[in-house]
C-alpha cells in the first residue's frame, strides 16, 4: 500500500527533479548551447501546457457524464493548428517583431499603447485564470485525497502545492528579465511534464484496455454497454465548446506565453502544426475506454474526475496509480506555473510598474533601480496570483465539477479574442473599439456565466431576471432560454463582444500612434526577415562597426569591437554578432544618440528585426526632443546676443556720457577757476598795499568783474541744468511778438550795436512764456553785440510769418561763425576763439536751445547770410491769428 | 640779472597778474597769447624759465610741451604747467612728457613767485609737484 508520506516523497522528489532539469537548462541557455532545447520537438510538448489537471483527470470524468463532447476541448485546438496555423504563425512573428511579452501586452501595443487596454486584458486574464489555478490545486489535492486516509486535511495539501509551485516559479519565472521574457528552464521543465503525464496516461489506458477489460475488442463491448454510449450529441455545445476551445488555446494567457512569448524560432511552429494535434490525439485516445471501464469496474458513485487514478488503486496497480498521480500532478503544475509566469508579467508590467513608476516620478526610468523593482514586483505578482487561486479554492471550495470551472475561464478568456483578430487583421480596428469589445463581453461573460457560476446571484434573480425583466435573465438574454447556459453566454457575450468591437471602430478614428501600429501588426510580413532572433541573423560586423565608428569615433569603436571580438575567443576587429554584443552594442551608442535611435540603427543594421513603428517614433520623439532643445538653446542664445547688445549699447552711452561729463567738469572748472585765479592774485597784490592808486582802482575793478563772470556763469549753469532736468514750468500767454521783442532789445544793453526792426509780421500773436522767449532774444542780442566784428556793427531783426509758426530772424553784418564751427556753437562752452573779455562762459547758446525746445520751436543758425544769422522759429498753435493790438 | 620768463597764457587778467607779480621781482616777462608759434616763441626769446598755460586757443599747452622736450629747445629748460581743470590726468600727461613742475590754478603769488626762482636756480620747486 502506498503510503500517504511515500507519495508526498514521490511528488517531492518529483519537483526536486524539474527544479534540477530546470537549474541546468537554464544554464545551458545561458552559455548559448543545447540543441534539445531549441527544438521544435521540445516547443511542441511545451505547448502542451494546454493539457491541465481539468484535460488529465476531468476529460474522463466529462466522458463518463457526457459521452464524447469531451472531445471538443481537442477539436478546438486541432483545428487551429491545422487549419489556422497561419495565424499562429502571423501571433508569433508579430510576437517577435514588436517584442510582445504578454496578450495584455500584444493588445495594448496594437492598440497605440493604451495602458487602459493593457489593465482591462490583464483583469480578464486574472478573472479568467484564478478559477482555473484553483482548479489544479483542487485536482492536486483531491489525488492527493484519493491515497490519504479518511480525514487528511485536503485544503492543507493545495496550500503547500501552492507554495511550492509559486517558489519554483518565482525560481525559475523571474531569475533574469529577459527583454523577450524567454524562460529556457521552465520551458524545459514543462516539456518534461509533458511526457510525464502523456506517458501517464498511455499506460494508464494500456493497463485499462488490455489489463482490466482484455483487449480491444472486450473495451469496445464495454464501451458499448456503457451509459456513455448514450449519449446524444447537442449539436449547440458541440459547436460552442469547440469554437470556445479554439479560442482559448490562442488566448489563454498561459498558451500565449509558451507559443508566443517563448517562441524560440518561427519555424517551430511549422513542426507544432502537425505535431501538437498528435500529442492532443494521443492523449486524448484512452479517454473513452477509462471512462467506461471505471463506470463499470468501480463502484457506483465513485467520482469519474479521479477514475484515471482510482482504477489503477482500485485493481492494486499502486506503481501504475503513482505514475498516474505524477501525470495529474505534472498537468497541474505546469499549467499554474506557466499562467502565474504569463500572469505575472502581465501585473507587474502594466499596473505594478505603471504605479511604481508614476509615484516615483521622472528620474526612475534613469537611475538603474528598475530592474530591481520588475524583479521584485514580478516575484510579488507570482505569489498574489497563487494567493488568489488558493483562496478562489478555499471559498469554492470543490463545489462545482472540474469541467465546469475550466469552461467558465475559457469563455473568460475568449472575450480578447475579437480585439486581438480584428488587431491583426483589420486596420480599421480602434482602440476604442477594442476597449468597447472587450468591457461588453466581458461584463456579458460575467453576468452570464461567472457570476452565476459561482453562485453570488440570488436564485429569484435567476429565474425572474433583475427587477422582474425576464428577458435579463442571466442565463436567457433576450427570451433564448432553451439554449444550454455555456453555449448562451458564449453566444452572446462573443456576439455582442464582436459587435461592440466592429461598430465603434468603424465609427471612431485610430490616433496617429493606433494607425502606425495597426499597419505594423496587420502588415508583419511586409518587413522581412525572419523569426530567429538575433542569432543566424545577417547583422554584419563590419557594417556595425562602420557606423559605430561614426557615433564614437574610429579608437573608441574599434577598442570596443575589439574588446567583444577577443571575448569571444576570436582575433581582430570583428566579433560575432551575438545578442550579448548587438546589446552592449546598443547601450554604448544609446549614450552618444539616445536609446531609441540607437536601437533603431543597430537594428537597421542587423536586419533581421526590422525597425518597429514604436522605434520610429521613439527615433520622432528624440529628434524632437533635440530639435525642441536646440531650438530653446538657439533662443536662449539669441537673447543672450540681444542682452549684450543692449549691454554694450548701454556701456557705450554711458562711456560717451561719461566723457561728456568729464568734458562738462573740466570746462566747469576752468570756468570757475580762470576768474577766481585773477581775483585771488589780485586780491593778494591789494593786501599787500604799497600800489599806485591807479593800480589799486583797476585791480579793484578786475576782482569786481571777474566775480560778476562767476556769477552769471553760475546762473547759467543753474538755469541750463533747471532746463535740461525738465523742471522748468511755463508760464504760458498769449503775447504780441512786437513787445516781447521790443522789451528784449530794451534789456540787452546795446552798446555801439544798432538793432534795425525789418518791416513785417506786425501784430502776430503768440502763446508762450513771453519772459523765456525774450531771454533767447537778449542772448541773440547780446551775442552780437559782443561778437559782430564790422566796424558799424548792426543786427537786423526780421518776422516772417510761414504756415503755423513764425520765424523771427537775427542777422548781422558780421564776418559770421566758420562753416567748420556752425555745428557746435550750440554745444555747452563752445565758445568759439577765445572771447572771454566778453565775460561770456559759452552756455548762452546752449541755453537758448533748451529753452526753444521747451517752448516747441527751434533755434538754428541760418549760414550764407553775410554775418552771423540765426533763426528762431516758433509755433503759432491756436492763436496764430492777427489779433488787434490789445 | 637779466633773468627772464616767458609766458604763454591767453587770459589778459591772469596775464596782468603774472605780469605784474614777476617784473617786481625783477624778471623781463616775455608773451605769447596763443597756442600757434609758441615753440618758436620759446626758440626765439631763449628764456630762463616758461610758464605754460594748458588750455590755449589754437594749440593745447601739453602738444607745446611735448615738442620741446621732443629736441625743440634744451633740454633742462624749466617749464611750469598752469591748468584751471584740476584733473589728475593732465598732471599725470605733463610728467609724461617731462614738464618741470604743474601748477593748478588759482595759485597765490608767493607760491608761484618761489616756484618760478627755484626753476630758474636749478633747484627743485617746493610746491606744486
Amino acid at each position: 500500500m502506498v503510503t500517504f508520506n511515500i507519495l508526498v516523497t514521490v511528488a517531492l522528489a518529483y519537483v526536486v527533479a524539474l527544479f534540477v532539469i530546470a537549474f541546468y537548462a537554464d544554464r545551458s541557455a545561458r552559455r548559448g548551447g543545447n540543441k534539445w532545447l531549441r527544438s521544435p520537438l521540445t516547443y511542441t510538448l511545451s505547448l502542451s501546457v494546454y493539457c491541465t489537471a481539468w484535460t488529465f483527470y476531468g476529460a474522463v470524468g466529462n466522458a463518463a457524464r457526457s459521452g464524447l463532447e469531451y472531445l471538443t476541448i481537442y477539436l478546438g485546438p486541432t483545428l487551429v493548428f491545422l487549419a489556422f496555423w497561419v495565424l499562429l504563425r502571423k501571433l508569433v512573428r508579430i510576437g517577435r517583431a514588436e517584442r510582445i511579452t504578454s496578450i495584455a501586452d500584444l493588445i495594448s501595443s496594437r492598440f497605440g499603447k493604451s495602458t487602459g487596454l493593457a489593465v482591462l486584458v490583464t483583469l480578464l486574464a486574472v478573472m479568467g485564470t484564478t478559477p482555473y489555478i484553483a482548479l489544479q490545486l483542487q485536482s492536486v489535492a483531491l489525488s492527493f485525497a484519493a491515497f490519504a486516509p479518511e480525514g487528511t486535511d485536503v485544503n492543507a495539501t493545495a496550500l503547500w502545492v501552492a507554495a511550492g509551485l509559486a517558489l519554483f516559479t518565482i525560481l525559475f519565472g523571474t531569475r533574469n528579465l529577459d527583454a523577450n521574457e524567454r524562460h529556457h528552464g521552465v520551458v524545459t521543465a514543462i516539456a518534461v511534464e509533458a511526457v510525464v503525464k502523456l506517458v501517464a496516461l498511455l499506460a494508464v489506458g494500456i493497463f485499462v484496455v488490455w489489463g482490466v477489460s482484455g483487449g480491444l475488442a472486450d473495451t469496445l463491448r464495454i464501451i458499448e454497454a456503457s451509459p456513455v454510449a448514450q449519449w446524444q450529441p447537442d449539436a449547440g455545445r458541440w459547436v460552442g465548446m469547440t469554437f470556445l476551445s479554439a479560442a482559448a488555446v490562442i488566448c489563454l494567457p498561459r498558451m500565449f506565453q509558451v507559443m508566443v512569448v517563448e517562441n524560440e524560432d518561427e519555424r517551430h511552429l511549422t513542426v507544432a502544426s502537425w505535431a501538437f494535434p498528435l500529442y492532443l490525439l494521443l492523449i486524448s485516445l484512452f479517454v473513452l475506454p477509462i471512462a467506461a471501464v471505471g463506470l463499470a469496474v468501480l463502484p457506483e458513485g465513485a467520482n469519474p474526475d479521479l477514475f484515471v487514478l482510482s482504477l489503477p488503486l482500485a485493481l492494486d496497480r499502486e506503481m501504475l496509480a503513482m505514475l498516474a498521480f505524477l501525470g495529474g500532478f505534472s498537468s497541474a503544475t505546469s499549467m499554474v506555473i506557466v499562467a502565474a509566469i504569463a500572469l505575472s508579467t502581465m501585473v507587474s508590467n502594466h499596473i505594478v510598474l505603471p504605479l511604481w513608476l508614476s509615484l516615483q516620478g521622472p528620474r526612475a526610468t534613469v537611475s538603474g533601480d528598475v530592474r530591481g523593482v520588475m524583479i521584485l514586483s514580478r516575484r510579488v505578482s507570482i505569489g498574489a496570483v497563487l494567493a488568489l487561486g488558493y483562496a478562489y479554492f478555499r471559498v469554492t471550495g470543490g463545489t462545482a465539477a472540474l469541467a465546469s470551472i475550466g469552461l467558465v475561464s475559457f469563455a473568460g478568456v475568449a472575450q480578447i479574442m475579437p480585439a486581438l483578430l480584428g488587431g491583426i487583421y483589420w486596420r480599421g480596428a480602434t482602440r476604442r473599439g477594442a476597449l468597447a469589445g472587450l468591457v461588453v463581453g466581458f461584463a456579458i461573460w460575467g453576468y452570464t456565466l461567472f457570476v452565476p457560476a459561482i453562485g453570488l446571484l440570488p436564485a429569484s434573480l435567476m429565474e425572474a431576471g433583475p427587477m422582474g425583466l425576464s428577458w435579463l435573465r442571466p442565463q436567457a438574454l433576450f427570451g433564448m432560454g432553451e439554449m444550454d447556459p455555456l453555449v448562451h453566454s458564449i453566444f452572446w457575450s462573443i456576439a455582442l463582444n464582436s459587435v461592440a468591437f466592429v461598430a465603434v471602430s468603424l465609427v471612431t478614428f485610430p490616433s496617429p500612434i493606433e494607425r502606425l501600429q495597426g499597419a505594423a501588426f496587420v502588415h508583419v510580413y511586409d518587413r522581412g526577415g525572419g523569426g530567429a532572433g538575433y542569432v543566424g541573423g545577417v547583422a554584419e560586423a563590419e557594417d556595425l562597426l562602420v557606423m559605430a565608428q561614426r557615433l564614437l569615433g574610429a579608437r573608441e569603436a574599434q577598442a570596443l569591437f575589439q574588446g567583444a571580438a577577443s571575448g569571444q575567443g576570436k582575433t581582430g576587429y570583428l566579433p560575432d554578432v551575438s545578442p550579448e554584443f548587438v546589446a552592449v552594442l546598443e547601450r554604448e551608442l544609446a549614450g552618444s544618440v539616445g536609446a531609441a535611435t540607437a536601437h533603431a540603427m543597430v537594428r537597421q543594421i542587423d536586419g533581421n528585426a526590422s525597425v518597429s513603428v514604436q522605434d520610429l517614433l521613439a527615433v520622432a520623439d528624440e529628434s524632437a526632443q533635440m530639435l525642441e532643445y536646440s531650438s530653446q538653446l538657439e533662443a536662449k542664445s539669441k537673447e543672450l546676443e540681444q542682452t549684450a547688445r543692449q549691454l554694450r549699447d548701454a556701456n557705450e552711452k554711458l562711456t560717451a556720457l561719461s566723457v561728456q561729463k568729464d568734458d562738462f567738469l573740466s570746462q566747469v572748472s576752468h570756468e570757475l577757476r580762470t576768474p577766481m585765479t585773477s581775483i585771488r592774485s589780485f586780491s593778494e597784490f591789494l593786501m599787500e598795499g604799497g600800489l599806485k592808486a591807479a593800480d589799486r582802482v583797476r585791480y579793484s575793478t578786475i576782482i569786481q568783474d571777474e566775480s560778476i563772470r562767476l556769477t552769471r556763469l553760475l546762473d547759467d549753469l543753474l538755469d541750463l541744468s533747471f532746463l535740461e532736468s525738465g523742471q522748468v514750468v511755463l508760464n504760458a500767454q498769449v503775447t504780441a511778438l512786437d513787445e516781447a521783442l521790443g522789451r528784449a532789445i530794451a534789456s540787452a544793453g546795446l552798446g555801439g550795436l544798432k538793432v534795425v526792426r525789418a518791416p513785417g509780421g506786425e501784430g502776430v500773436m503768440v502763446h508762450t512764456d513771453a519772459d523765456r522767449l525774450s531771454q533767447v532774444f537778449i542772448n541773440l542780442i547780446s551775442n552780437a553785440r559782443k561778437y559782430c566784428d564790422a566796424a558799424a556793427p548792426e543786427l537786423v531783426i526780421s518776422v516772417r510769418r510761414g504756415g503755423d509758426h513764425v520765424d523771427i530772424d537775427f542777422v548781422d553784418n558780421g564776418a559770421g561763425i566758420p562753416r567748420d564751427q556752425q555745428s557746435l556753437i550750440f554745444e555747452k562752452f563752445s565758445r568759439l576763439s577765445d572771447h572771454s573779455s566778453a565775460g561770456s562762459a559759452g552756455l548762452g547758446l546752449a541755453i537758448c536751445r533748451e529753452v526753444m525746445a521747451r517752448l516747441g520751436g527751434t533755434i538754428t543758425y541760418v549760414p550764407g547770410q553775410g554775418g552771423a544769422a540765426f533763426r528762431v522759429s516758433l509755433p503759432l498753435g491756436a492763436v496764430g491769428q492777427d489779433m488787434p493790438p490789445a | 640779472m637779466g633773468r627772464s620768463v616767458l609766458l604763454i597764457e591767453d587770459e589778459p587778467n591772469i596775464i596782468e597778474a603774472i605780469s605784474f607779480l614777476l617784473e617786481r621781482d625783477g624778471w623781463t616777462v616775455r608773451l605769447h597769447t596763443e597756442g600757434e608759434g609758441a615753440v618758436e616763441a620759446v626758440v626765439a626769446a631763449s628764456p630762463d624759465v616758461v610758464v605754460l598755460d594748458v588750455m590755449l586757443p589754437g594749440r593745447s599747452g601739453f602738444d607745446i610741451l611735448k615738442e620741446l622736450r621732443q629736441g625743440a629747445a634744451r633740454a633742462d629748460l624749466p617749464v611750469l604747467m598752469l591748468t584751471a581743470r584740476g584733473q589728475t590726468k593732465d598732471r599725470e600727461l605733463a610728467h609724461s612728457y617731462g614738464v618741470s613742475c604743474f601748477m593748478t590754478k588759482p595759485f597765490s603769488n608767493a607760491e608761484m613767485l618761489q616756484t618760478v626762482r627755484d626753476l630758474a636756480e636749478g633747484r627743485a620747486p617746493a610746491a606744486g609737484l
